[in-house]
């Protein structure tokens, strides 16, 4: 019986202390009617070696093709020590910290990550993440009414170059609680917001205003210009940021003369693999006036009986257990265990190695639009400033072209003609650091060769 | 056994309301509430110049375990805050129904007072809380 | 036990060369977009890093090295193959987004733990999408209410919850806009039926039940609950958290329900990683097919008799809730369950809830032997039971928290404290089938050892624990003094 330790003596000798004739006889408050036949529809057991040899099979059909997709979610180095100590079973098989005397170890790193991301976003406080970069920004737009008490109209304004996935994301998730999330159309010459759209809505009641930085077609925002602008008419500013991206860009706390209010994304660039979209972690800082409003865990630091410094969970009152009804959110996990991969990757490449990756992952998606721009039909859509992604030109449908790239095993980029069909044709690329010269040489003679045909 | 001074009027939700001799009145939580709660850690006042209507949650007491909402036994405008407590909230603790007050109404209808328990009625109450 | 902060070990200048990429080109960006200044990140070496989280890992107790009978979180085993084979470089390598033709592998596996779970819970449709338990309770709460919706049924917006219910259950309601209303628990530990009657009426959207209950009994008359509520023309949401008693044995679809989460990390054994990741797949009958938050895996049988996955999403279900996540929830924990019911199989899995509740019954009339107070003495334990401290603390002053903490030196993890919040002084125990029963008679020699000398010298079991890396912890001050992150003396 797998995992099962039981000997046939055990369980008479339990049997016999319960006083009842056989472990079926437990189950006897079930009615009878109720309990289960057979579970026709499971298969026999497979045993390690089996389950081995499915999965391997299972991973061999999926290949490892050259990957230039990023729309969210981007593939990195990370150092081989971070999942080594992750899966440490004293990471791995522990859970949330409630007993925090036998849970230091979690505390401190969470802690330590709290520290990290307040400082690279240039906020005050960071809680311990939330479940991803999606449904971090949800819960931004909820934690945005609440803090905000002045502001009547439970209404955001939402850019349409915020990630499509998000903002679908944010209205299911505020769909029972009547807030409005406007969205705001952006410049289709330059790739982003329209601040035309924005001089309409002077002088209206807003909560809110959410700003991507690099917006999802991977360019640059003024986010100076629309931080002022937002809290000249009384909004708070919520940011969406790649943390890695702020290694080498303003920190949403710079934002304008104020900075932002909320900052979130998604954390999966800082250690974590692109694992078919998930486990990732969301990350959520603010200022230190909104603590009480902000959701999930949060870790403090304290000291103990003797006066030795010790962590714990903090601001407990704040959440479901005790608030019940009126929590903050009905969250209880965070991400715990992608978040202690992030607080070692972090701390391996420290702010100066995190400023390289950045700095690579934007020459090289350079080198990649320089190289694909060079085949006749192939043009680079906007010409403004930018991260690590861009949008391409094609004459024909992408949907073809992908299909063709990925039989010749390359991952070409996002077909925007879903979600952007007024964009044409278009392509979202990128490239980061793990991208080599030779990648992106193939990258472009499979190109090249599929139009050609 | 938790002190309940005579003269103030209470809510069987644990808040005292006190008739001032300027005709406001002032509320706060019972002994009995802030030993249940133990220390607090936070609280949360309402704005002056909010109008309250009688049972609406006006302030919010947070210790490590437990949070709860304060009600407004009665309905009226808030006059003042203790705005103390933000740096102190163990006031509510040492002095629940002195430095420890919460906030200050100018009732609407001065009436409303009669409709709450005396102390021998709240004592009671917690005397039933604590069985 | 002491281990610095990362930041301690930090010297300007200082760098993991090997981590980095190999060149640095110039940065390609005006200057009102650059960062001015670096972030405070450590400046360590590669090997003080390993050392410094090695160190860390070291500070905690897991499944791993301790018996960690946290009742309502189901801390069983976690297989290790399930990790190793859900990290296959191809799996780890896929992007969310690239096409279905190259993802066959994944999505077979996605396609068959929809149908597994399905089949173990007695429901008609799976969505996996869910990324912990909260966010599947969410699912099924806000797909009650589309439902609703869907029938212009536009004033059924409460949910009943039982006093007893685990705090995401109202605070999950509040989230999808509803109202809570509480029905009382009788003495027994089931669901007051006559309450229950009284507050069902023309707004009941539907009620969120955990069968077996968070008391750790089964709710005997499921059947007239469920009669009940749909009576009145609610649904009825099941709150998996304590699936893994009675795995093989009930199916939820069964008993009446309408709407489940699972949660993979307790029942289906995928790790708890400090807190997380979860992940809380949502099954649902009939009624509430359309609704199923996207993505979904489908097949089709091609001609050479093959299956072709692929995604199902708003076009197929148009009445969906909507999407939850990024991409399509936690996929390498799902990957993980998936690894784990087929090591199980038809027979493994019913002996899931077989042995934990061999395991729990055991303990507990261990227990009650010893002399411990049960909460529910007349009734089974379910997979977890109750034990209540309340004449410890009257008599001797020494209460849960105090066991709990003692039991730390003893080198067990404390079960439960202080939920569920109907019984006083509880400890909420859960030792799930994976535990010998050696493991579970040195816990109860720990608690009569405790016990003893709670009676003897009280002031020491109030002063634990004193094995552990702190003593215990001043929560007051950790709420009142804000220090929530690391303050280097660099202005």
């Amino acid at each position: 019986m797998p995992f099962i330790p039981h000997t046939q003596t055990d369980v008479e000798e339990m049997l016999a202390t319960i006083g009842v004739p056989g472990i079926d006889a437990l189950f006897d408050e079930i009615p009878a009617a109720l309990r289960t036949r057979a579970l026709d529809g499971i298969p026999e057991a497979l045993t390690e070696m089996q389950v081995g040899r499915l999965m391997q099979a299972r991973a061999q059909l999926d290949g490892q093709p050259l990957n230039f997709l990023g729309a969210g979610a981007y593939e990195h180095h990370i150092p081989a020590a971070v999942w080594a100590i992750v899966t440490r079973g004293e990471f791995y098989s522990a859970y949330t910290p409630y007993q925090a005397e036998a849970s230091q170890g979690t505390l401190q790193v969470l802690y330590e990550y709290q520290t990290m991301m307040a400082n690279l976003t240039g906020m005050q406080v960071s809680n311990a993440s939330l479940y991803d970069g999606a449904s971090a920004l949800a819960e931004a737009c909820l934690m945005a009414v609440r803090a905000h008490r002045r502001s009547q109209s439970a209404r955001i304004l939402v850019p349409a170059t915020v990630n499509p996935t998000y903002r679908q994301v944010a209205h299911a998730i505020t769909a029972g609680q009547s807030l409005a999330l406007d969205l705001l159309p952006y410049d289709i010459a330059d790739g982003t917001l329209a601040f035309a759209a924005l001089d309409a809505l002077q002088g209206q009641d807003i909560t809110a205003v959410v700003i991507q930085q690099p917006n999802f077609l991977g360019l640059l925002e003024d986010v100076d210009a629309i931080t002022d602008w937002a809290h000249a008419n009384g909004a708070l500013v919520i940011a969406v940021v790649n943390p890695l991206s702020l290694a080498i860009l303003k920190p949403p706390g710079e934002w304008g003369a104020k900075g932002a209010d909320i900052v979130v994304g998604e954390g999966q660039p800082l250690g974590v693999p692109l694992s078919s979209g998930g486990p990732y972690f969301g990350f959520m800082c603010t200022r230190m006036q909104y603590v009480r409003q902000m959701p999930g865990r949060i870790v403090g630091r304290t000291v103990d009986l003797d006066g030795k410094p010790g962590f714990t969970l903090t601001l407990q009152a704040r959440e479901q257990h005790i608030r019940r009804s009126k929590a903050t959110s009905n969250i209880c996990t965070n991400q715990g265990l992608l978040v202690t991969a992030s607080t070692i990757h972090m701390s391996m490449l420290g702010a100066a190695g995190l400023e390289q990756v950045a700095a690579v992952s934007q020459a090289q998606t350079s080198a990649l639009v320089e190289a694909l721009t060079r085949i006749e039909g192939v043009t680079l859509a906007f010409e403004g400033p930018r991260f690590h992604e861009a949008v391409l030109r094609f004459e024909g449908k992408v949907e073809a072209v992908l299909e063709a790239l990925g039989r010749r095993g390359i991952v070409g980029g996002y077909d925007l003609s879903g979600h952007y069909p007024e964009l044409g044709n278009a392509l979202l690329v990128c490239a980061t650091e793990a991208r080599t010269g030779e990648d992106i040489d193939a990258y472009a003679s499979a190109l090249a060769e599929i139009a050609g045909q | 056994m938790s002190a309940i001074p005579s003269g103030l009027k209470f809510m069987d939700s644990h808040e005292w309301v006190r008739l001032e001799s300027d005709g406001s009145v002032t509320i706060g939580i019972s002994d009995h509430a802030q030993d249940a709660l133990g220390d607090l850690v936070f609280v949360e006042v309402p704005e002056a110049g909010r109008m309250l209507d009688k049972g609406a949650a006006a302030a919010v007491v947070e210790s490590v375990k437990a949070a709860s909402d304060v009600y407004s036994p009665i309905a009226g405008e808030v006059i003042a805050a203790n705005d103390a407590l933000g740096a102190a909230p163990e006031l509510v603790n040492s002095d629940p129904y002195g430095q420890g007050w919460l906030f200050k109404l100018k009732p609407r209808d001065i009436g409303e007072l009669s409709g709450l328990l005396d102390a021998q009625a709240y004592a009671k109450v917690v005397e039933e809380a604590s069985r | 036990m002491h281990e610095p902060l990362i930041f301690s070990y930090s010297r300007p200048g200082r760098v993991a060369a090997g981590q980095y990429p190999p060149v640095a080109p110039p940065l390609e960006l005006p200057q009102k977009f650059r960062r001015r200044r670096r972030a405070l990140l450590p400046e360590v070496s590669e090997l003080q890093v390993v050392r410094h989280f090695t160190r860390l890992s070291q500070l905690n107790f897991s499944i791993d090295t301790h018996f960690y009978p946290l009742g309502s979180c189901t801390m069983k085993y976690n297989p290790r193959a399930c990790n190793q084979l859900a990290m296959l470089p191809q799996f780890l390598g896929r992007h969310p987004l690239a096409p279905a033709s190259m993802g066959q592998g994944f999505l077979a596996c996605m396609h068959e733990l929809q149908e597994m779970l399905k089949e173990v819970t007695g429901m008609k449709g799976v969505s996996l999408t869910p990324m912990a338990g909260a966010q599947g309770e969410f699912a099924g709460v806000a797909m009650i209410r589309a439902y609703h919706r869907a029938r212009a049924d536009l004033d059924r917006n409460e949910i009943i919850v039982p006093d007893a219910a685990h705090g995401t259950n109202p605070a999950t309601a509040t989230m999808c806009g509803c109202k809570v209303v509480e029905v009382p628990t009788l003495e027994n530990g089931d669901i007051d039926l006559e309450a229950l009657k009284r507050v069902l009426g023309p707004r009941t959207a539907g009620i969120m039940l955990t069968n077996p209950s968070t008391l750790g009994v089964f709710e005997r008359r499921i059947h007239e609950v469920a009669a009940l509520v749909h009576q009145a023309g609610g649904l009825l949401y099941y709150d998996g958290a304590n699936l893994n008693a009675i795995l093989g044995k009930v199916r939820p679809g069964d008993m009446g329900f309408d709407v489940i989460h699972m949660n993979l990390h307790k029942t289906f054994s995928t790790p708890h990683g400090g807190g997380g990741p979860g992940s809380g797949a949502v099954g649902v009958g009939q009624r509430l097919l359309p609704f199923l938050p996207i993505p979904l895996v489908g097949r089709k049988q091609e001609d050479t008799g093959q299956y072709r996955y692929h995604w199902l999403d708003e076009r197929d279900l148009p009445q969906t809730i909507g999407r939850l996540s990024a991409f399509m929830g936690n996929a390498g924990v799902l990957l993980r369950a998936y690894v784990y019911m087929r090591m199980l199989g038809r027979a493994g899995m019913q002996r899931v809830a077989e042995y934990a509740t061999l395991n729990a019954n055991y303990l507990m009339a261990r227990l009650r032997q010893a002399g411990f107070d049960l909460a529910y003495p007349h009734r089974r334990a379910s997979h977890e039971f109750i034990v209540t401290l309340k004449r410890q603390e009257k008599e001797l002053g020494v209460n849960a928290m105090d066991f709990a903490k003692r039991l730390l030196d003893h080198g067990f993890h404390a079960p439960t404290t202080y939920f569920p919040l109907l019984v006083p002084e509880c400890l909420l125990i859960e030792p799930t089938e994976t535990e010998a029963k050696e493991d579970l008679d040195a816990f109860v020699a720990a608690l009569i050892a405790i016990q003893r000398e709670a009676e003897q010298d009280a002031a020491k079991v109030k002063g634990a624990p004193y094995t552990l890396p702190v003593r215990r912890l001043d929560d007051v001050r950790a709420a009142k003094q804000l220090d929530l992150s690391y303050q280097s003396d660099r202005s």
